[in-house]
């Protein structure tokens, strides 16, 4: 296996009955990367990513995450990403600090460490302030980037990004994205999906699913090339009309 | 005017979500409302549709108040709200038909209006609501929204999570809609649909930052504006936000958008500093604002 790669997936399927959710999909990512997976709704990436993330049995092919098979390793994968999605974030009724606590302890972080931690993130995202509030009243723009810092806090290689930015506004959209870029830069691998397709353009190489399958998957830069389209959301709607 | 809005304020506890609204839509425009989550535009929403009562201000909707006159207002309108909110245990024929049997009409009647869309729809019409793809929730609630024919449509966030094929398509929608002669009040977060409005309204904490058409918005953005590239987004992110004379740097694509604080600007000083952190492939012109760098900007 090539180190660099910390996601390797050939011909990974999904059935439900005889719908074919997931069509054979093969991609490899590297090391440090931001790989947009982008598509349109019910072209299957939700369930790819639940299939990588190691929370839903493919039906065939191969794929390894962070270095374990997403067949007979699924719980070592879980421990090795960290995973933040648009609906499922914090715990509105638990403070700043008890949120980064209680991730720190699922995670196995010993209390000093949750503790040097905390003080960290709290600090880096400017929450001194609200540190004790309940997440709940926080405008949304904090709660996504602070449900990010946490999906980092036992450093994964790999972390899975499901429309982070939805809804967000754009300033703090664009704070996010420094965000992203600064653990892509430290070395963690970034799986995200956006309906921004600006923010595809931010992404080192972007995918795109129709109907189940991986239509395209090249760098922005090509995939404008390829479909002369001015921009990705030209590319997306040449491809993913479907 | 089909809706005017008079110094209208609403709080909740200590969080003011809506300062001192007033603003007026056309007979037969497609308004938009344009801000992030938590800018007060459900709330206003709610207010128009005699959900809820504002603290201070007035309103009408198609010649109404919305306090003294809310019967006649709720026969006039059709609202979508932000959240699915059909019965997700009725089929898609069976919710339709609800609708409107409880507004005094038949499907038949106002077939023509809906007919576009429903028959996206309407081979799953045996099929219950709650096991629709999102696509199809959403056309479901606007033929439910229409079906009686309303002078006024408010559609709250119809596109958020939405991918952009059918965003595309829902806005060809609301198009023809708005020929048959139906004012459209809209909101969105993202910032390229507003350019499909006839007129926005810019809203954020509450407060209206701007109200014009989509042209007039962007032609009062007041800096020269650039987009800036380099070999590594990162560094080039991270090298403008420490330059002293930047007054914004915001990532737009596969640029960086740059304006400067002084107005002798110089492109050439800023690729020399740019080399000196070890930048390549410096690409720095002039280029025009969008919407979403007048919002940023008035967000500021």
């Amino acid at each position: 296996m090539n180190h660099n790669k910390v996601i390797q997936v050939e011909g990974l399927t999904k059935m439900f009955g005889d719908f074919t959710a997931v069509n054979a999909i093969t991609f490899d990512i590297e090391k440090g990367e931001i790989f947009g997976f982008l598509g349109a709704n019910g072209a299957g990436k939700t369930t790819a990513m639940k299939m990588l993330i190691g929370i839903s049995n493919p039906t065939s092919g191969k794929a390894n995450v962070a270095g374990f098979n997403v067949f007979t390793n699924a719980e070592d994968i879980k421990k090795n990403i960290g995973y933040m999605s648009q609906k499922f974030a914090l715990y509105d009724d638990l403070t700043v600090k008890e949120n980064i606590t209680f991730f720190g302890g699922i995670y196995g972080l010993s209390i000093k460490r949750i503790k040097e931690k905390s003080e960290i993130l709290i600090q880096e995202l400017g929450l001194e302030k609200v540190a004790n509030t309940l997440v709940g009243s926080l405008p949304l723009g904090w709660k996504q980037k602070l449900s990010f810092s946490v999906s980092l806090i036992h450093d994964p290689k790999i972390v899975f990004l499901d429309e982070p930015t939805g809804g967000v506004d754009p300033i703090t959209r664009r704070q996010f994205w420094e965000m992203i870029y600064k653990a892509a830069n430290q070395g963690t691998t970034v799986f995200v999906t956006t309906h921004y397709m600006d923010e595809a353009e931010y992404c080192d190489r972007v995918s795109i699913m129709v109907n189940g399958k991986i239509e395209a998957l090249d760098t922005p830069k090509k995939l404008k090339e390829k479909f002369k389209a001015a921009n990705m959301n030209d590319v997306f709607l040449k491809l993913a009309r479907g | 005017m089909s809706i005017t809005i008079s110094n209208i304020s609403k709080s909740y506890k200590n969080v003011k979500a809506l300062q001192d609204i007033s603003f007026e839509v056309k007979e037969n425009e497609l308004f938009g409302l344009i801000g992030p989550d938590g800018a007060g535009k459900t709330t206003l929403f709610r207010i128009l549709t005699t959900l809820l009562i504002a603290n201070e201000g007035t309103a009408t909707v198609a010649g109404f108040d919305v306090i003294s006159d809310y019967k006649m207002i709720r026969n006039s309108v059709g609202y979508m709200p932000g959240k699915f909110s059909l019965y997700q245990d009725l089929t898609v024929e069976e919710n339709l038909n609800f609708f409107a049997t409880i507004f005094g009409t038949t499907i038949e009647e106002n077939y023509d209006l809906i007919k576009d869309i429903y028959v996206q729809i309407e081979p799953f019409k045996d099929r219950r609501a709650g096991k629709l793809s999102g696509g199809m929730k959403q056309k479901l609630a606007l033929c439910c929204a229409l079906i009686h024919k309303p002078k006024v449509l408010f559609l709250d966030e119809p596109t958020t999570g939405v991918d952009p094929v059918s965003r595309k398509e829902f806005w060809d929608m609301l198009k023809r809609l708005q020929q048959k002669g139906i004012t459209i009040l809209v909101s969105t977060p993202y910032m390229d649909e507003a350019a499909l409005c006839d007129r926005i309204a810019l809203i954020q904490a509450g407060k209206i930052l701007e109200i014009d058409t989509p042209k007039a918005i962007v032609k009062h953005y007041s800096k020269p504006i650039y987009n800036v590239r380099a070999n590594n987004m990162y560094q080039l992110i991270n090298s403008l936000n420490d330059y002293e004379y930047n007054h914004s740097v915001y990532p737009f694509g596969e640029f960086v958008h740059y304006t400067d604080k002084r107005a002798d600007f110089n492109q050439k000083e800023l690729k020399m500093y740019l080399e000196t952190k070890n930048l390549t492939d410096i690409e720095i012109e002039k280029t025009i604002a969008t919407i979403e760098d007048t919002f940023m900007e008035l967000a500021k």
